[in-house]
């Protein structure tokens, strides 16, 4: 097994390479979901002001 | 009208292609996985030593992969911003837009991984050659287009403007390619031919054309991820948007 991990004496530099190219596949992979979920309270949270905002008005005695 | 050029049309609009990236971006990502996964495997465990460079040269089943993608989504970059530019389609725009950043990733992957590659092997991180020189401009070229994109105010222009950046870059893809034929490098040629013999053994072939078609796959799993929400921070006020987020199981976005 330790032979595996050292890689000839190579170890450092093949597994730093599989390092990094899982790191961007992690990175690429999160991108889209964090930044979906930003949007996603970002249009929540509007939503609940206008339904807040809605109801305070319809709330007023008619003039 | 005919289905698929009806169906092409369908895709256009919207809330059509929320839903449809939203059902389909699964089984792209499903289908790169484990062929990733194997790919893997194989090319750390599975393949033999090679004579000359011992265990170093693991590293070519993501380097060359890598490299191929980083061309690759920079023609598919190019396809989509051209048709922007003529049809003016916004979804076409956001494609192209949102092939960048993955298309940087995969270009400086390569010529990260090229580096530690580099340095047991020619005993130099980094060299001015012509192949790695290019490759430098591509992720330039990318970072430019990411750049103007972001420096523009209103989005359409934004996306016109970058496009058009990232059509007159197409120039270096060739360059790229033929790098390494036009000029003395200390790069290597082409062990990979699609006409033609291949100079490796078909044992080290199979985990390199896995790795090609799970990156593929991944990338166009990842653009309709990326071009998904892009399209509701563009359409953020729209009805459509409020209606699939509050609503999700109302579907297929036939409201638009």
């Amino acid at each position: 097994m330790t032979e595996w991990f050292d890689m000839g004496k190579y170890g450092l530099y093949v597994w730093s390479s599989y390092g990094l190219f899982a790191l961007m596949l992690l990175w690429d992979l999160l991108w889209p979901w964090w930044k979906g979920r930003s949007l996603r309270q970002q249009i929540l949270h509007r939503a609940r002001r206008e339904h807040a905002r809605q109801q305070s008005t319809s709330e007023l005695p008619l003039p | 009208m005919n289905p698929i050029v009806r169906w092409f049309h369908q895709l256009g609009s919207p809330p059509y292609f929320y839903w449809f990236a939203g059902r389909a971006m699964p089984w792209f990502y499903g289908a790169a996985l484990p062929m990733l996964l194997w790919g893997v495997w194989t090319a750390l465990y599975v393949v033999p030593v090679d004579y000359q460079q011992g265990d170093s040269y693991r590293i070519l089943f993501i380097h060359v992969p890598a490299a191929w993608m980083s061309l690759f989504i920079y023609f598919v970059m190019c396809v989509n911003a051209f048709i922007a530019l003529v049809w003016r389609i916004k979804l076409s725009e956001l494609l192209a837009m949102h092939s960048a950043p993955l298309g940087a990733a995969f270009t400086l992957l390569t010529l990260l991984t090229g580096s530690l590659w580099g340095k047991p092997m020619w005993g130099t991180w980094w060299t001015w050659d012509a192949r790695l020189t290019s490759e430098l401009v591509l992720l330039f070229l990318y970072l430019g287009v990411m750049g103007l994109y972001a420096a523009i105010e209103d989005r359409r222009s934004a996306a016109r403007a970058a496009g058009f950046l990232a059509l007159i870059g197409i120039i270096n893809v060739p360059i790229v390619h033929f790098s390494v034929e036009w000029w003395n490098t200390l790069h290597q040629g082409a062990t990979i031919k699609l006409f033609g013999r291949s100079s490796m053994d078909p044992s080290m072939i199979a985990p390199l054309i896995a790795l090609a078609f799970a990156t593929k796959l991944w990338f166009l799993g990842s653009l309709l991820a990326r071009t998904r929400v892009a399209l509701v921070e563009a359409e953020i006020g729209k009805e459509w948007v409020r209606e699939s987020l509050v609503n999700p199981k109302a579907t297929r976005g036939e409201s638009a």
